[in-house]
């Protein structure tokens, strides 16, 4: 039995220069150093949201994808709730977060519930804010459209993993007169809450808005490590294709295609 | 097509008529369908669930084999399984997050390889290409386009520099290709769900009124 696949030896540098940049950009967010993240347009709007939803005494609704936690967009997507949860809790907003996937209710809840904790809030937090619909994608998304139509909330949320229901709900909550955010990875949902939302996070922004909001170090130096290995990988990109153009370390391509 | 199998036609071509009614505007209709969907796909995927998840993968493997070497790690990730319960207890509610612990880490790590391996390198890989188009002027301008597109969308997405000047710029260029690739995603996207619309409109047309139209003994 072989333990090393020399095949991923690739993904085994990448990931380990990865890291070593991660690590040590979060030593330096501990020890004081002063790590800048570009501002983000759709992030500062959240505020505005929320403060438009209290002062309509309308509801804030949050919808955290699709996905379960073992998805990186939902794990950023509580990031993000527990931002917003944390604002409806000072404004004494009303926050409303249905669910499709069990785990994600779960962790949903959790998140939702430690926020309005730390906002000093806790008489304010009930267990219906975070509460389960059904796990089928339509019914679902039946279920949050009818929401947004009959409850009306002055904000919506639509962060995380989506599908083919990104649309409906974006076009719904757009016809409804409320702000949207969104945010997402999906690339072929992207196109959609462009078009329909106010605001929307692109891919990596989505990453890239737990760190820019709680500008909690480890948070923010893993965005920084994030930023190098991107560098990094440009480089190497210009690298290869200066030398694919000159017909020189053919190899190089090859390795870092091998898959 | 039998009796039942026309009562069933009736049923699905009414549920879809009353979801259709939400064009119109919110109304009772639609919120029967809505909440008769909703309750049935919630009941209906917790039969799936034990029938075909926790049946076949969790409880006949330990009733058939016992407590063994091979399958304590069932029983280890069923109990992870069961400690999410322990929320209803107020006093040990905390020990409910370490399943979820488990979860998350257990997923991000999978899952920083898989997009590493997957997705980051190969796209990497096929940027490298050969900027002279090998003596092709269509060619040449591909690769120059493609080479352009991923470089300046990574500046896009690089957080730790304010986007001015130079940076700005390349960065104003990157979120230009992505708006190019999302319009091309939209429009393809959309001619899907036309032909969905097709497909539930010719179910309404063929199979229930066509249906119907023949178990009357009208029509061929």
């Amino acid at each position: 039995m072989e333990y090393f696949d020399s095949s991923r030896l690739n993904a085994l540098v990448l990931l380990v220069l990865f890291c070593v940049f991660v690590l040590a950009f979060i030593q330096r967010a501990r020890s004081g150093g002063n790590l800048f993240i570009r501002r983000i347009a759709g992030l500062n709007a959240i505020e505005e949201a929320v403060g438009r939803a209290t002062e309509l005494g309308k509801k804030v609704l949050y919808v955290p994808g699709i996905m379960s936690i073992d998805e990186n967009q939902t794990i950023a997507s509580l990031a993000v709730l527990s931002h917003v949860a944390g604002l409806t809790a000072r404004y004494g907003a009303e926050l409303d977060v249905p669910n499709k996937d069990p785990l994600t209710f779960a962790s949903a809840r959790e998140t939702v519930k430690e926020a309005y904790l730390h906002a000093g809030r806790p008489d304010l937090y009930s267990d219906t804010m975070v509460h389960y619909v059904t796990y089928d994608q339509f019914a679902y998304t039946a279920a949050v459209s009818g929401t947004m139509v009959r409850e009306k909330p002055a904000a919506n949320f639509l962060i995380g993993s989506f599908y083919a229901e990104s649309l409906l709900l974006a076009e719904t909550g757009q016809a409804s007169g409320a702000i949207q955010i969104a945010g997402t990875a999906e690339v072929a949902q992207l196109p959609f809450f462009v078009c329909a939302c106010d605001y929307t996070l692109i891919g990596e922004e989505l990453y890239a808005a737990g760190a820019y909001l709680s500008r909690e170090p480890a948070m923010l130096g893993s965005i920084k490590g994030q930023d190098w290995t991107k560098a990094a990988v440009a480089l190497v990109i210009v690298l290869g294709a200066i030398f694919e153009s000159i017909h020189i370390f053919p190899g190089l391509k090859s390795w870092i295609g091998i898959n | 097509m039998t009796g039942m199998e026309l009562f069933g036609t009736w049923i699905a071509a009414l549920l879809t008529l009353c979801l259709m009614s939400f064009l119109y505007k919110d109304n009772p209709l639609f919120r029967f369908a809505e909440a008769l969907f909703a309750g049935v796909s919630l009941g209906y995927y917790i039969g799936i669930t034990m029938d075909q998840t926790l049946r076949p993968n969790l409880f006949e493997p330990l009733r058939d084999s016992g407590l063994t070497l091979e399958t304590g790690h069932l029983l280890f990730a069923g109990l992870v399984g069961l400690n999410l319960y322990t929320r209803y207890v107020p006093k040990i509610a905390w020990f409910a997050r370490s399943s979820l612990a488990i979860y998350v880490g257990y997923y991000v790590g999978i899952n920083m390889v898989q997009k590493l391996q997957g997705e980051v390198l190969p796209q990497a890989a096929a940027t490298m290409v050969d900027l002279t188009g090998g003596g092709s002027p269509t060619d040449a301008l591909n690769a120059l386009v493609v080479f352009i597109g991923v470089l300046t969308v990574l500046i896009y997405f690089f957080f730790s520099v304010e986007h001015k000047g130079v940076f700005g710029k390349a960065s104003r260029v990157g979120i230009w290709f992505l708006m190019l690739g999302f319009g091309a995603a939209f429009g393809y996207t959309v001619m899907g769900r036309i032909s969905l619309l097709i497909g539930r409109i010719n179910f309404l047309v063929i199979q229930w009124i066509g249906g119907t139209l023949q178990a009357l003994g009208i029509g061929g």
